[in-house]
């Protein structure tokens, strides 16, 4: 009996391994002492009512934000692992098959369970603000969308403690991702973690499409929505047409492995070269469903602290909508090197280079959003500053790529990874900053300690430089990706110390925010005014910070496209407002319709994690139970009638009246 | 346009390697090429650059001024115009440098796209000889039809030859690259890739498998020597009278996952090359991707298609 169990143990939790030990040792401490933090201070039912069960926008995105924060760490401790081995020529510091795991799985995370969450928190905090609206269109299948995520994040997570993390590589090419290649369960980790998270992901982009469609306040047309819900229409579109295309492959990898089908096996007329087509069909749509939202939190940022109109804005909402549309028109540029021929590579060399012309438009617009402002520079302007040079050097590399018979020359070298790591961090990551940043006071009623944001900044720029530019040598010395290790005769040494030095700047830079976040909430001064930043132009910034969960006490009534900032403008010059504002702004309250909390979402996505790790573990029982609960959740929600209520007008007075009496 | 660009490549090649270097030229072994291929990417990349840098430069410029003639302060002289948000002219200048950048780039890189195909033989005197690569799990298995002879993580070429590539692979796909030649190409199970290359001066050249393909991936890296036609042909007249012969047991050893010592053999299984690539087709069926070459006759006629 003890021996079977000591077996299942070996097999079931990953041994031997005195990090992932220390690992195992720490989650356990911390999920006994978050366990009892909760239980003494009595806060489960908080937890539970106020958050876990929520289905108000603002609280999803700050439990988004919190996830990717966690992941950023995670994924950023895995990066300067990766940057240790590679200081020094064939360095055992990690053995070839732990750091296959590593770059595995901070490619996965950086992606899906950092960049995508801290998105979609954005999203869900501000776009409804944005545009005036009360939620989000489908509340529920929101928060759905989040504990979906959740579930998937954790499924994947997991892995590293208890049966072995992926080590396929990011897009788990096969046959290296079939049962010959990777007979362990981390690949099935993979394919579950993605794919439930992925149905989250699919649902937010659906939800957003039809908050931004159907519940803009009267007046906004289109041409007068703020440019960071434009943005977010872009991406959420190209979300709802590239999800899909992710979970029909990874659903046809599953069937590969789990009941012996052939789509992707070398063998049996299976063809691995197809599954490298459709996952860059996803992935390519992908980045720019990442970076589509940095390019309209840019365009807030820069036209608030330039006291300016943002320039071009028709050319800007053309320049998101053709990037959105021609990002699934360059997939195959991910693999000219595999010898299609001419022809082929010649039309995705050209589709892969149209995209620059959109992006340079948009660099232009911004520049002369600036031209003829008054710049002021607190941190969310440093961050869409410096993205600014940074971008368009990873759209210069990223153009250099695209040119076919070059790129023979650069795939898969270090020059490819100091090219995407330009655009994801320069492009992606400096944008969620700024956004972040511009953000917070919103979503929290204080802002961010100024200076040790600075420090933050600077760390993080210098650090990004020192170490991404000798990667690009790197490249061009043949040094190619995934390399574990190398020969100290390449001369590859020097180049890679400076890189690891510039890891471990960022890496410092990472502490200065975490602290700057813990001191700015010890310390800073609360500050209830709408309008944190003095200068807001878009209608977040006419209500209280933070927003009542209803948002709006009164729908407001859009006439300009800078609709708070032209308001501010007319009482400055002594005009009076147009009539139907007037009105709207006197209207009478009226009971507000809000959804009610529900425990669905939380359960149903619980029951989603406990089949895949059935799944992942080829338990029936577990698998079967799982689906039962995920269809018993279902027809929960569907049969609960009881999912709504109004907010009375007195209620709403006494929040307005408190929040009134804040901001004086 | 050509001579203009040869004449901006060849400044930016100065400057683009006092910026990365600050030593020698040698380490960089795509920008020091030693066969025409390699040569004509890199002049390809050097235009690229150019054209990059001739856009991003005034940008970067345009970027500072902005930044530091509009930044708020007292008694600014700045002009400050809240409203000003559109300018026909102004916005379709830069409608226009990119469309115009991007048409002129578009032409180059069709025309090289073309011309550079790997699949394409390379104008020479000599005739081209063969050589097939397998990538294995982890390890690299060359083997010479025409000299009858095979090597292990190493390969051994003439100079000045065209040589033709046949790649494919046992299991996942690899990807074959000389840097110092030119650039990769998949190595890919079920079928044979055709890379040519051709080296003209004498020396060892870097190779390596630039696609992961599991655990001990790193140690797929090579060296590629290339030797006058005289050194190489009695390198082949010893390996073929001291070495062994490589035997079908050896042949499904190699298939093992594990790393290989570099090591050469007098001679091979007949046809080991097709059985490795044809390993997983059923007799009848067409395999991965039928219009791409299965043996080595459809393979010279395939090549007379492109001339």
């Amino acid at each position: 009996m003890f021996e079977t169990i000591k077996e299942f143990a070996s097999e079931f939790f990953v041994t031997g391994d005195p990090m992932i030990l220390g690992a195992q040792v720490s989650i356990a401490l911390a999920m006994v002492a978050i366990v009892f933090v909760l239980t003494y201070f009595k806060k489960w039912r908080w937890l539970w009512s106020e958050w876990l069960t929520s289905v108000d926008h603002k609280k999803i995105g700050i439990m988004y934000i919190i996830c990717s924060i966690l992941m950023l760490f995670r994924g950023g401790v895995d990066a300067l692992l990766m940057r240790v081995q590679l200081a020094a020529p064939e360095l055992e510091f990690l053995h070839a098959d732990h750091y296959n795991q590593i770059f595995t799985t901070h490619g996965v995370i950086m992606i899906l369970f950092m960049a995508m969450p801290l998105m979609f928190g954005l999203f869900n905090i501000i776009v409804p603000l944005q545009i005036g609206a009360r939620d989000v269109a489908f509340p529920f299948l929101n928060s759905f969308s989040f504990w979906m995520f959740f579930a998937g994040a954790m499924l994947f997570n997991l892995s590293f403690v208890i049966g072995g993390s992926p080590d396929a590589g990011w897009l788990a090419y096969p046959p290296l991702s079939e049962l010959t290649g990777s007979p362990g369960v981390g690949q099935d980790f993979y394919i579950w973690g993605i794919q439930i998270s992925g149905v989250g992901s699919l649902a937010s982009g659906i939800n957003f499409v039809v908050t931004i469609l159907k519940m803009r306040a009267p007046g906004m047309k289109l041409m007068k929505m703020p440019m960071f819900s434009w943005s977010v229409l872009a991406s959420s579109v190209t979300i709802m047409f590239a999800f899909p295309i992710l979970t029909v492959t990874l659903f046809l990898l599953f069937l590969d492995r789990y009941v012996g089908a052939h789509f992707f096996t070398v063998d049996a007329g299976g063809n691995p070269m197809m599954y490298l087509n459709l996952i860059w069909m996803w992935g390519h749509p992908e980045v720019y469903i990442v970076v589509l939202p940095a390019f309209g939190i840019f365009s807030e940022v820069v036209a608030t602290f330039s006291k300016k109109k943002i320039f071009g804005y028709k050319s800007m909402v053309f320049a998101l909508m053709s990037i959105s549309f021609f990002s699934f028109f360059t997939w195959a540029h991910h693999f000219f090197t595999m010898g299609s021929g001419a022809n082929v590579n010649a039309f995705f060399a050209v589709t892969t280079m149209i995209i620059a012309i959109p992006t340079g438009v948009k660099v232009f617009n911004w520049l002369f959003t600036m031209y003829r402002g008054k710049l002021s520079f607190p941190t969310p302007m440093m961050w869409a500053v410096a993205f600014i040079p940074c971008f368009v050097v990873g759209g210069m590399t990223g153009v250099m790529l695209s040119v076919a018979p070059a790129d023979f020359q650069f795939h898969n070298s270090y020059f490819l990874i100091a090219h995407f790591h330009q655009v994801l961090i320069g492009g992606v990551v400096f944008g969620y900053f700024a956004g972040l940043y511009y953000w917070w006071p919103k979503m929290f009623g204080f802002k961010l300690h100024e200076g040790l944001g600075k420090w933050a900044f600077w760390f993080w720029n210098i650090g990004f430089y020192v170490c991404f530019m000798p990667q690009y040598a790197l490249g061009l010395m043949g040094m190619t990706r995934r390399f574990n290790e190398y020969n100290f005769d390449m001369g590859w040494q020097p180049l890679n110390v400076v890189s690891t030095i510039g890891a471990f700047l960022m890496g410092i830079a990472f502490i200065f925010q975490v602290w700057q976040i813990a001191h700015s909430i010890r310390f800073m001064k609360k500050e209830n005014t709408g309008d944190n930043w003095g200068q807001g132009r878009t209608l977040e910034w006419s209500i209280p910070s933070p927003a009542p969960f209803y948002n709006f006490a009164r729908t407001p009534k859009v006439v300009a496209q800078d609709d708070w900032w032209e308001k501010q403008q007319r009482r400055e010059r002594g005009e009076a407002d147009p009539a139907e504002v007037i009105a709207a702004d006197n209207a009478p309250l009226e009971p507000i319709h809000m959804p009610k909390n529900s425990g669905i979402p939380i359960i149903m996505s619980g029951f989603w994690f406990i089949a895949g790790f059935g799944f992942v573990w080829d338990w029936t029982w577990m698998v079967v139970l799982g689906l039962v609960g995920v269809a018993v959740s279902m027809l929960a929600r569907s049969f609960n009638y009881n999912d709504d209520y109004y907010v009375q007008v007195d209620e709403i007075e006494r929040i307005e009246a408190a929040a009134a009496r804040g901001a004086n | 346009m050509r001579p203009v660009f040869r004449k901006l490549s060849a400044m930016l090649s100065v400057t683009l390697l006092l910026i990365l270097t600050g030593c020698s030229n040698e380490k960089y072994l795509v920008l020091d090429p030693k066969g025409p291929i390699a040569s004509a990417q890199k002049d390809l990349i050097l235009i690229t650059v150019a054209i990059c840098t001739a856009i991003a430069i005034p940008v970067f410029i345009i970027t500072a001024v902005i930044v530091w003639r509009y930044r708020e302060r007292p008694n600014s002289k700045a002009s400050y115009k809240p409203n000003w948000e559109h300018s026909t002219k102004l916005e379709l200048t830069w409608w226009g440098i990119p469309i115009i950048a991007i048409i002129i780039l578009a032409i180059v890189t069709v025309n090289y796209t073309y011309k550079l195909e790997p699949s394409t033989a390379i104008q020479s005197d000599k005739e081209p000889i063969e050589i097939q690569v397998t990538s294995l799990d982890w390890k690299w298995l060359f083997t010479y039809p025409e000299q009858g002879v095979a090597t292990i993580n190493y390969v051994q070429m003439p100079v000045d030859t065209p040589v033709r590539f046949k790649l494919t692979s046992d299991m996942a796909m690899n990807s074959f690259w000389i840097p110092s030649l030119g650039g990769q190409l998949y190595t890919m199970s079920g079928m044979a890739m055709t890379l040519h290359l051709l080296a003209d001066e004498e020396g060892s050249y870097y190779g390596s498998g630039a696609n992961f393909t599991g655990e001990h991936f790193a140690q797929m890296t090579f060296t590629a020597n290339v030797t006058s036609q005289e050194e190489f042909d009695a390198w082949v007249e010893d390996v073929k009278a001291t070495e062994a012969a490589l035997t079908e047991e050896d042949v499904v050893k190699l298939k093992e996952k594990g790393t290989h010592e570099v090591a050469q053999f007098s001679s091979f299984p007949d046809n080991v090359f097709y059985d490795i690539m044809m390993q997983y087709v059923e007799e009848g069926e067409k395999g991965a991707h039928a219009h791409h070459v299965t043996t080595s006759e459809d393979a010279e006629a395939s090549e007379h298609q492109h001339h």
